[in-house]
């Protein structure tokens, strides 16, 4: 299963954990599986439009999501995400 | 056929042509049209922190952090000066250690700014590159680290605890203010990130005039994209941080400062960063609640470091 890998200021809703194994196809799938094992992290992420707030990256390796396909953006069983702020649009993982 | 002949520049007062020199003085610009619904009788103020001559309100400790280490004698022996910054700080001690011929090392987080590393690449600062999900203090944890293991190496300006921050802000941006508002500023609003500009601005103003209100700015959540900015309770504490300073603290999400940034950049013709935003954001929900006053803020940086983050712009 993919794993995704949580920042420091998040893992007090995570039980203090810093890396997660979810289900899912895609990256979309996988968050919603990360919200359904630890649902007080939703208003973290996700606006109330039901949109990721705006400065919520995820990187699988080097590559930010909104340069592959997004939310739809597919995974394999041993993909890594990466969850961090953009202090600023970062795009160096 | 004519000579040209060199003549060396002759400057009537060399110390005021250097770097240093620039630091500080910043212009005190008055919010025009994001005031529209404000009493008549209340004024909104900002410094104007990026006429700084490294882009940012933090030459201002940084350059006094140099200071304070040349004096006591830190910097001697060649050591690099070290510290764990998320941008604006190395930015400044980059530029003026390279003024004056000091290495600099920095920690930072890797998902800082790609303008921000080629910055600091160009000021010839080495680099340190930190975990990204750990944030600033994973910097900080890197760089403290770094100088327990090598403190004959290094010289480990640590901002976060360092006096020389704040006292930057006290004996520098805290009399400007009250000069250029002629001692009529009643209410002070910063941004925490060291908490320095705050906690100097804040007991200069205090002794001033105790009367004047302290605000804090924070991020609503301890994951935010308000760069510069700490969630304060979820962070290591700054050690010089003094949390009965303030009179209030104001929590910004970091849509409303996105919203704000832009707002600036539309209707004033102020190009600034994210953590200016939300220092308006803030500074306004001060002033719609007043009659009358004077209300000062920083704008700690401009917007270029941040034109990569398209969703801000937008
Ligand atoms: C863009 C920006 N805003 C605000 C701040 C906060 O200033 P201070 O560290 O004095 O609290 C910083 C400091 O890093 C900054 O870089």
């Amino acid at each position: 299963m993919p794993t995704l890998r949580i920042p420091a200021p998040l893992r007090s809703y995570t039980n203090g954990q810093s890396e997660v194994t979810v289900n899912g196809q895609t990256v979309e799938e996988a968050l919603q599986d990360l919200l359904k094992k630890y649902p007080t992290l939703k208003p973290h992420l996700y606006n109330s439009n039901g949109g990721l707030r705006p400065f919520v990256n995820l990187f699988l390796g080097e590559n930010n999501i909104k340069d592959l396909q997004g939310l739809g953006t597919p995974l394999k069983e041993e993909d890594r995400l990466l969850l961090i702020p953009s202090i600023a649009g970062g795009s160096e993982a | 056929m004519q000579t040209v002949v060199e003549t060396q520049l002759q400057l009537s007062n060399p110390a005021a042509a250097s770097l240093e020199a620039a630091v500080g003085n910043t212009p005190l610009l008055r919010l025009q049209r994001v005031t529209s619904r404000l009493s008549a009788k209340v004024q909104v103020l900002a410094k104007a922190e990026w006429f700084n001559p490294s882009g940012s309100v933090k030459d201002r400790p940084a350059l006094n952090i140099l200071r304070a280490a040349i004096c006591d004698g830190g910097l001697a022996q060649g050591r690099r000066l070290l510290d764990s910054t998320s941008g604006n700080m190395g930015i400044a001690y980059a530029t003026f250690g390279a003024a004056m011929g000091i290495p600099v090392t920095l920690a930072l987080p890797a998902n800082a700014s790609p303008e921000r590393i080629a910055i600091l690449r160009a000021l010839g600062a080495e680099i340190v590159l930190t975990d990204p999900s750990e944030g600033s203090d994973g910097a900080l944890r890197v760089a403290r680290r770094m100088a327990q293991e090598q403190p004959e190496r290094y010289f480990y300006a640590n901002q976060y605890d360092n006096p020389a921050n704040w006292q930057a802000h006290y004996f520098g941006t805290g009399p400007e203010i009250v000069g250029q508002t002629q001692g009529k500023v009643t209410h002070f609003v910063a941004g925490l990130g060291t908490s320095g500009t705050l906690i100097g601005v804040g007991r200069y103003l205090r002794q001033y005039h105790p009367s004047i209100q302290l605000i804090a700015v924070q991020p609503d959540s301890p994951f935010h994209g308000l760069e510069g900015l700490k969630h304060i309770p979820s962070a290591i504490q700054p050690g010089i941080f003094d949390p009965d300073l303030s009179d209030r603290t104001i929590a910004v999400s970091t849509e409303a400062a996105y919203e704000m940034t832009r707002r600036l950049a539309r209707e004033e013709g102020l190009f600034v960063g994210i953590s200016s935003g939300a220092a308006a954001a803030a500074a306004l929900q001060v002033a719609q609640e007043l009659d009358e006053g004077v209300v000062v803020t920083i704008f700690p940086d401009a917007g270029y470091k941040y034109l990569s983050d398209k969703e801000l712009w937008e």
